[in-house]
């Protein structure tokens, strides 16, 4: 379908092209606008040509305008990406195959013999849901101690497990070959350097920033005279981490080896002693409430009614009665 | 240990399946760049292609040092850019003493170098300078005409490639079907001397005439230059065979209940499902319905009294 080959002319209208392979100027050409003027007429005689063959295509009306299917380019240009490999049959396809087992399409909706209801066959509320078996019958081979709905959970989790494994081995036999699926990538995840199988985990940026603080503090003068770089931030604990008690103590206000061992040996009591409450505080604090309550109610006393008092009188005598024997038991 | 990737998002997915290798490619997409130094003239004439190829061309503003398309060791800038933008054409400007106005025009197989051509840019005319009646601007992303004369392209190598990659440049998407009313420009080449190419752009002007085919008419629209050959790079030969491998023609799938008459021209078959008229609940309340109801109602009320009449009557 190259078109017209007439006056050996090469028309490609797949591509809308034309080439005139007999012109040649007479050289030299003589001035540039007698040049563009001869180009332009050649150029129109050669469009006139490709547009003669276009409009002779069968067209088909549209509402923009007449469409014509246009013929496959005759000039073959060069692919951008390599042709796309077929895909190698998975070991699945593949036994299936050999034994002769045909793909049969499965209904969306499955009768459910439980609730007889029409459910779903995969996601929210589907049929045969582990979680929705009620009783599971024991046979004889169950052992007494195991709890057969985590085993059944179990099962599960170890099948989906095989399943991924095979998954990857059938991406890895395709990517052999080249012929990955173009939304699959297959990365190498970091490999362990110890015996475990955890991978070993990304510090975050404040951890990093510890660190690498800690190590900048490791030189012999404590990281004071080192370079910043720019936008790092500045130390948290800057200076003496060991605070030394002077030799010679000045006048004021008190013995600092004093203090010092004092906290020391408070801390240490604190941490061994079961007994949370400080009773002396204790005692204190109640002591003084009953003093603030028995003066507000000796003021409020001539204002209130004559019925309420007795009553109040008695509570406050049975807890003064509790009140004293703690203190006895107490000391 | 591998680790599956999948994209997490359906937009993802689909970005990464159209830069996916296809059977049938379309269009190639251009990355227009520019190297240590450029002058004002390359400048222009960048930036002119990048307007004519708007929808399907990527421009880098940047300096770019360490590109040197024809060096062993400079292209590696180059594919990580074509791999980056998904582009298989890169249009490479520069200039210096030796090649001033100096246009690299190379093509990629698999995001590696294929082949490449360089052109020093004369005589160029912007796009600015042209006055012409605005009605007749083509418009963005139309396909053109393109017209090559000279025999300078049959006989000579350089002048043989350079036609090549041009066409490739120029062409636009790859489609079947083309609408004729949008079709409004073309570029011309003409091989004026054995490594002078006369590039122009001109926009068309249908003009009725007799027949169904109009009358062309080209004016001068678009930048005008000259290219003068300089050097060029042919693919490899293994690497060209590969590229140029098409797919087999694919057996056309069969389209099910339909046939070909030679009488009656194209024959589909429809299955309708047995419906049961009567049965089918409606919509809407009818209105005949509402009336049959109210009177089956009526009839029942009255045989309900009937018998309490009859009894007092027997009472």
């Amino acid at each position: 379908m190259t078109g017209m080959d007439t006056q050996e002319h090469q028309i490609d209208l797949g591509h809308l092209m034309a080439f005139d392979p007999l012109h040649h100027f007479p050289s030299p050409p003589t001035s540039r606008e007698e040049l563009v003027k001869e180009c332009l007429q050649k150029g129109t005689v050669l469009v006139q040509l490709i547009a003669d063959a276009l409009f002779n295509l069968p067209s088909t009306e549209d509402i923009d305008g007449p469409l014509v299917k246009l013929p496959p380019p005759m000039t073959r240009l060069p692919r951008e990406k390599h042709l796309p490999k077929p895909k190698p049959p998975t070991k699945w396809e593949l036994f299936a195959k050999a034994k002769g087992i045909k793909n049969r399409k499965k209904d969306k909706i499955v009768y459910d013999e439980q609730t007889g209801t029409w459910k779903r066959r995969h996601g929210y509320d589907r049929v045969n849901d582990d979680k929705d078996i009620p009783i599971i019958e024991a046979k004889m081979t169950d052992e007494p101690g195991e709890d057969p709905f985590v085993k059944r959970q179990a099962e599960k989790k170890k099948r989906v497990e095989k399943h991924e494994k095979n998954r990857l081995q059938n991406l890895k036999q395709a990517a052999k070959v080249g012929a990955l699926p173009s939304h699959i990538q297959l990365a190498a995840t970091a490999l362990p350097i110890t015996g475990t199988q955890a991978a070993p985990k990304k510090a975050s940026k404040n951890e990093l920033q510890d660190i690498a603080s800690m190590a900048a503090a490791a030189t012999a003068s404590g990281g004071k005279f080192d370079k910043k770089l720019v936008g790092e931030k500045p130390e948290k604990h800057k200076g003496k981490y060991r605070k030394f008690l002077p030799v010679v103590e000045g006048t004021g206000i008190g013995s600092q080896e004093k203090q010092q061992t004092e906290k020391v040996l408070n801390r240490l009591i604190s941490k061994n002693s079961h007994e949370i409450l400080n009773v002396d505080k204790a005692i204190n604090m109640y002591n003084v409430k009953k003093e603030k309550k028995r003066k507000n109610q000796r003021g409020k006393d001539s204002s209130t009614s004559s019925k309420l008092k007795p009553k109040k009188q008695l509570q406050k005598k049975s807890l003064k009665k509790g009140g004293s024997s703690k203190k006895g038991k107490s000391k | 240990m591998l680790k599956i990737k999948t994209p997490k998002s359906g937009k993802a997915k689909r970005e990464i399946e159209k830069r996916a290798p296809k059977l049938v490619e379309s269009g190639k997409k251009t990355l227009i760049l520019q190297g240590t130094k450029t002058s004002n003239v390359l400048n222009a004439v960048l930036t002119e292609i990048y307007h004519l190829k708007k929808d399907s061309a990527v421009r880098y503003t940047r300096k770019n040092e360490n590109i040197r398309p024809f060096e062993s060791g400079g292209e590696t800038s180059l594919e990580f850019f074509s791999l980056k933008t998904d582009c298989s054409i890169f249009v490479f400007g520069s200039h210096s003493k030796k090649r001033p106005d100096n246009l690299v025009i190379g093509r990629t197989y698999d995001h590696h170098i294929y082949d490449l051509v360089e052109v020093g840019v004369e005589n160029f005319k912007s796009m600015e300078s042209f006055t012409y009646d605005k009605k007749l601007s083509p418009k963005v992303g139309s396909k053109p005409f393109i017209a090559f004369i000279g025999e300078g392209f049959e006989s000579v190598d350089e002048l043989k490639h350079l036609k090549e990659v041009l066409l490739d440049l120029l062409r636009g998407e790859v489609v079947e079907n083309l609408n004729l009313a949008g079709l409004d420009h073309a570029y011309i080449c003409t091989a004026v001397s054995s490594n002078r190419v006369f590039f122009t752009h001109c926009a068309m002007r249908l003009k009725k005439s007799g027949t169904i085919v109009p009358r062309m008419e080209l004016v001068e629209v678009g930048p005008s230059m000259d290219l003068v050959v300089r050097r060029h790079r042919l693919p490899n030969d293994s690497v060209r065979k590969e590229a140029m491998k098409t797919a087999k023609e694919q057996p056309k799938k069969k389209v099910k209940n339909v046939s070909q008459d030679v009488i009656q021209g194209k024959v589909g078959k429809i299955y309708v499902p047995d419906q049961q008229v009567g049965s089918v609940a409606l919509p809407y309340k009818a209105k005949g319905l509402k009336r049959e109801r109210r009177e089956a109602k009526m009839k029942h009320e009255t045989n309900d009294r009937a018998p309490k009449k009859q009894k007092e009557n027997s009472e």
